[in-house]
């Protein structure tokens, strides 16, 4: 590294993404290149990208089909960006639309590029199912064999037992425990209630709904096969109906249900990131910058700490390096992966055993105002596909803060294995 | 291993039959495996008020790697000093949780803070809302202080906690265990080997006791994996039943094993012996020289005792009318007079270690008496006897003297009871079943424990809270 290197600031000019759609909804028929795509086409016209050659565009998918393996730079190819923009596949679980954003974000931080785009796409609808491992252990087999005498012998080896199909399990390999179980039993650890869950989830709709309502996410989104809005999204969600709502995690005790969960969805969003001087020189706006970021992993698989915990430790880390406090945050946007998780790790920062025993501070982190928790609504009330969550909030809290005209956003995202992943946004 | 009728009322068929008919089915308890961690499974703490334990607890919970549970608050915070994050149940004010089905392996709670009658409702406070939420071979265990070291209300109210006790190991069921332990003001540092034998699997068959821990000492950093490492155990009657137990169950611990048994016994002593890596010593206990020689032996080949377990017994039934008095002697020689004199001898030729452990072997006869047992009993009780005479003498110098008590244990000697009085000492108790040889020697080795130098004068019921002399 030459000794003159500095570090630039990162623009966050601004996003696009296509409403979000339920698990085998409006967006069945469509794959995930289909939908990063129609993200990625909202961006070009949004801020005149056609024919340019950019520094580098990093997405991912939590769900992939194996074919898919260079997604990103095929939906490149496809794309009106100039061909010769590299792109790449990245994927951390839920935490990969805020992961390739770090990505992009430290490549121009570095100068190793001037400007890129991240983002994250998932699917449901469309999702890999693959042959069951002892056929496709056989029919590799079959491939291997020389001739066609071995070969006629390789596949009388298939027994009618060996055909089968595998599916994506949204389950921890080493646990065999869904995201969901996992969750209610965090939930049911830091004791948090049914009643808060729900107001949690509200609030997440009404705030959802009214950002709508008052046009924030005009520049946002780009309609996708006839939705305009996230198919989610409850405007007239209530405690009362909530309450309705069987326990689906946590036994017939528990305290999480459709409702305060989020639903299997599909959905892509992308966030188009850029040096200063970049976005001066080529007209763009500057809505926010990527401060920085930290991404944790906490031991999960015999109990240790809840399976999705890690933000609770990966903030303070971030705090600590910038001296920051949650006074000095005008926004939070806290992924609602569950509205247990957020309730979990809000409680875990104001607690002192946990801040003493776990963190190793003698004041707890603290609450934060909630009245700056997820102000425009979160993914209880958008829904979650996956791995693009991560450009909806980055890009959704980049445009708050500008609206604001100034201030601090920190964000929060959970992901599967015990991975969290967080970042500043300032303006 | 269950018994016959366990093992039908735990087959499909007598899953189907035996709650339609009303059969008890006895649960399969769980029982110690080498390796594996104190207490598995969620363990809830809860102290009354005042309490004066917390701090301990909370250490000894976090050595051994428990999953620790409290309500919010003081006593969470209490426990985060100690370096414990505890997991939070809160109760709602209608008696529901958020910790929804959350299950416990052990109700831990600290009652020293409860001071007279009217605050006595802690314990209905902290058990009310977990008195479903058991899991099978659950432990209850009540930290109290000694009533007869206070007055007054504090006095009553320590001494209710027994009925509390006794109550919840008849209640709860499901192979759970129920028992109290009352520790000495000055003595909370001496709790950890207790609260361990409680909290783990090797307290298996022991419900339903009253322990007192007293100060000790300086505690020893003890390897609870191997808590007799570097000591020397003498067992007598080592060659099968409860005594080859005992001796494996020590040598498991660390101990090396010096296994004593009469002569004819000499060949499955050995075998004993080979297999744990012990020695062998055969010996009459009851002839005059016996124990001069014993004790000169140890000495000369053991450079002493760390621990003696004085398991030798013999049974010689007969209804007093019938008895002859050899019969009653031989019984009276072996079973008390012979751990009498073998425990004056060490300590005549100081051959017992300091921080040496006596451990006698009564028997539930002895409490209850038993038709046909008058010789038997009388020994046994005798051996409480000889606990409470020694408590003082053993602890000034430095060692500790305890007995077990067996209820029913499953050995040669219970298999030759007649089918009907077998049954009835089996079922008749909160567990529904006899005890394993390996019950007895659990206990033994927690008195044995280098961690149990406060454990003294206690005599300890190995009877699965057994109906006869409750």
């Amino acid at each position: 590294m030459p000794e003159t290197q500095t570090v630039r600031r990162v623009a966050i000019v601004g996003g696009n993404r296509i409403p979000f759609a339920r698990s085998n909804g409006p967006y069945a028929q469509a794959s995930n290149s289909d939908m990063l795509a129609a993200a990625l086409d909202g961006l070009i016209d949004r801020f005149d990208l056609e024919g340019k050659k950019l520094g580098e565009v990093a997405a991912g998918a939590v769900l992939k089909h194996a074919r898919d393996f260079n997604m990103v730079r095929e939906v490149v190819l496809g794309s009106r960006l100039d061909k010769a923009t590299p792109a790449v596949d990245l994927q951390q679980a839920c935490g990969t639309g805020l992961q390739a954003t770090i990505y992009i974000a430290n490549k121009i931080a570095l100068g190793q590029i001037d400007v890129g785009i991240a983002g994250g796409v998932d699917t449901t609808s469309d999702a890999p199912i693959a042959i069951g491992e002892k056929l496709r252990k056989k029919l590799m087999a079959v491939n291997r064999a020389k001739g066609n005498g071995d070969r006629v012998k390789a596949l009388l080896q298939i027994r009618p037992g060996d055909i089968s199909i595998e599916a994506p399990k949204n389950g921890e390999p080493r646990t065999g425990l869904s995201m969901g179980e996992h969750q209610a039993i965090t939930a049911k650890e830091w004791g948090i209630t049914r009643e808060a869950q729900d107001e949690l989830t509200v609030a997440s709709h009404q705030h959802l709904a009214a950002a709508y309502d008052r046009g924030f996410f005009d520049d946002l989104i780009t309609p996708f096969e006839g939705l305009e809005r996230d198919q989610n999204l409850r405007p007239d969600s209530s405690l009362e109906k909530l309450a309705k709502l069987k326990p689906v995690f946590g036994g017939p005790d528990g305290t999480m249900t459709a409702g305060n969960s989020t639903p299997l969805s599909d959905g892509a969003s992308t966030v188009l990131l850029a040096s200063e001087e970049y976005a001066k020189a080529n007209g763009l706006p500057v809505l926010a910058y990527f401060t920085d970021a930290q991404t944790e992993a906490v031991g999960y698989v015999k109990g240790e700490e809840g399976l999705l915990m890690a933000p609770a430790y990966a903030v303070p880390k971030l705090l600590d390096r910038h001296g920051l406090t949650f006074d000095d945050f005008d926004l939070f946007e806290i992924h609602e992966a569950f509205a247990a998780q957020v309730l979990s790790t809000l409680k875990a920062w104001e607690d002192p055993t946990f801040n003493k025993v776990k963190l190793g501070r003698d004041t707890p982190l603290g609450p934060i105002d909630r009245s700056k928790l997820n102000v425009n609504g979160g993914s209880l009330a958008a829904a979650h596909p996956f791995a693009a969550t991560g450009g909806r909030i980055v890009a959704s809290l980049a445009k708050a803060l500008d609206e604001k005209g100034g201030g601090r956003g920190l964000i929060s995202i959970c992901a599967a294995g015990g991975i969290g992943v967080v970042a500043i946004v300032e303006r | 291993m269950p018994d016959l009728y366990q093992q039908f009322t735990t087959s499909f068929v007598g899953r189907q039959l035996a709650p339609r008919l009303g059969l008890p089915q006895p649960p399969i308890l769980e029982r110690y495996r080498p390796g594996q961690r104190t207490v598995e499974g969620a363990v809830l703490v809860g102290a009354a008020p005042g309490g004066r334990l917390v701090p301990q607890l909370a250490k000894v919970l976090k050595d051994a790697e428990a999953e620790v549970w409290t309500a919010e608050g003081e006593l969470r915070e209490a426990a985060g000093e100690a370096g414990l994050s505890p997991k939070i149940f809160s109760v709602n004010g209608d008696g529901s949780s958020a910790a929804g089905d959350q299950r416990f392996k052990a109700l831990v709670f600290d009652a020293t803070g409860i001071s007279d009658a009217e605050s006595l409702k802690a314990l209905h406070a902290f058990f009310h809302p977990v008195a479903r939420k058991l899991r099978p071979s659950g432990r209850v265990i009540v930290l109290g202080t000694p009533p007869e070291d206070l007055d007054g209300a504090a006095r009553v109210a320590q001494r209710a906690l027994e009925g509390f006790v006794r109550s919840t190991g008849k209640e709860f069921g499901k192979g759970s265990t129920s028992n109290l332990v009352y520790v000495g003001q000055g003595a909370e540092d001496q709790i950890e080997s207790t609260l361990r034998f409680f909290l783990s699997p090797k307290s298996a068959f022991v419900s339903g006791q009253v322990t007192r821990i007293g100060k000790g000492g300086a505690v020893p950093a003890v390897d609870w994996e191997h808590p007799l490492k570097g000591k020397v155990a003498l067992v007598t009657g080592a060659s099968r039943g409860i005594g080859e137990a005992i001796a494996e169950t020590l040598a498991r611990d660390g101990a090396h094993v010096v296994g004593l048994d009469i002569e004819p016994l000499a060949d499955d002593l050995n075998r004993v012996m080979e297999r744990i890596g012990g020695s062998s010593l055969t010996f009459d206990v009851t002839e005059d020289d016996a124990p001069q020689k014993l004790v000169a032996q140890l000495k000369a080949e053991h450079g002493g005792v760390d621990v003696v377990v004085h398991n030798a017994g013999i049974t010689r039934d007969k209804r007093l009318a019938n008895m002859k008095p050899e019969t009653w002697d031989q019984v009276i020689a072996v079973n008390l007079i012979a751990p009498e004199r073998i425990t004056a001898e060490l300590l005549k030729q100081d051959a017992l270690h300091r921080g040496g452990r006596i451990v006698g072997v009564s028997s539930i006869a002895g409490i209850a008496g038993n038709n046909g047992q008058t010789n038997y009993a009388t020994s046994k009780a005798g051996v409480i006897g000889f606990v409470d005479a020694l408590e003082d003498e053993i602890a000034a110098a430095g060692a500790t003297i305890n007995a077990v008590a067996p209820g029913f244990i499953e050995t040669q000697m219970t298999a030759a009871i007649p089918i009907g009085i077998r049954e009835a000492g089996r079922r008749l108790s909160s567990l529904g079943q006899g005890g394993q040889p390996v019950d007895v020697a659990e206990t033994i080795a927690w008195f044995a424990s280098a961690g149990s130098g406060g454990v003294n004068g206690n005599v300890v019921r190995v009877c699965g809270q057994g109906l006869i002399g409750a």
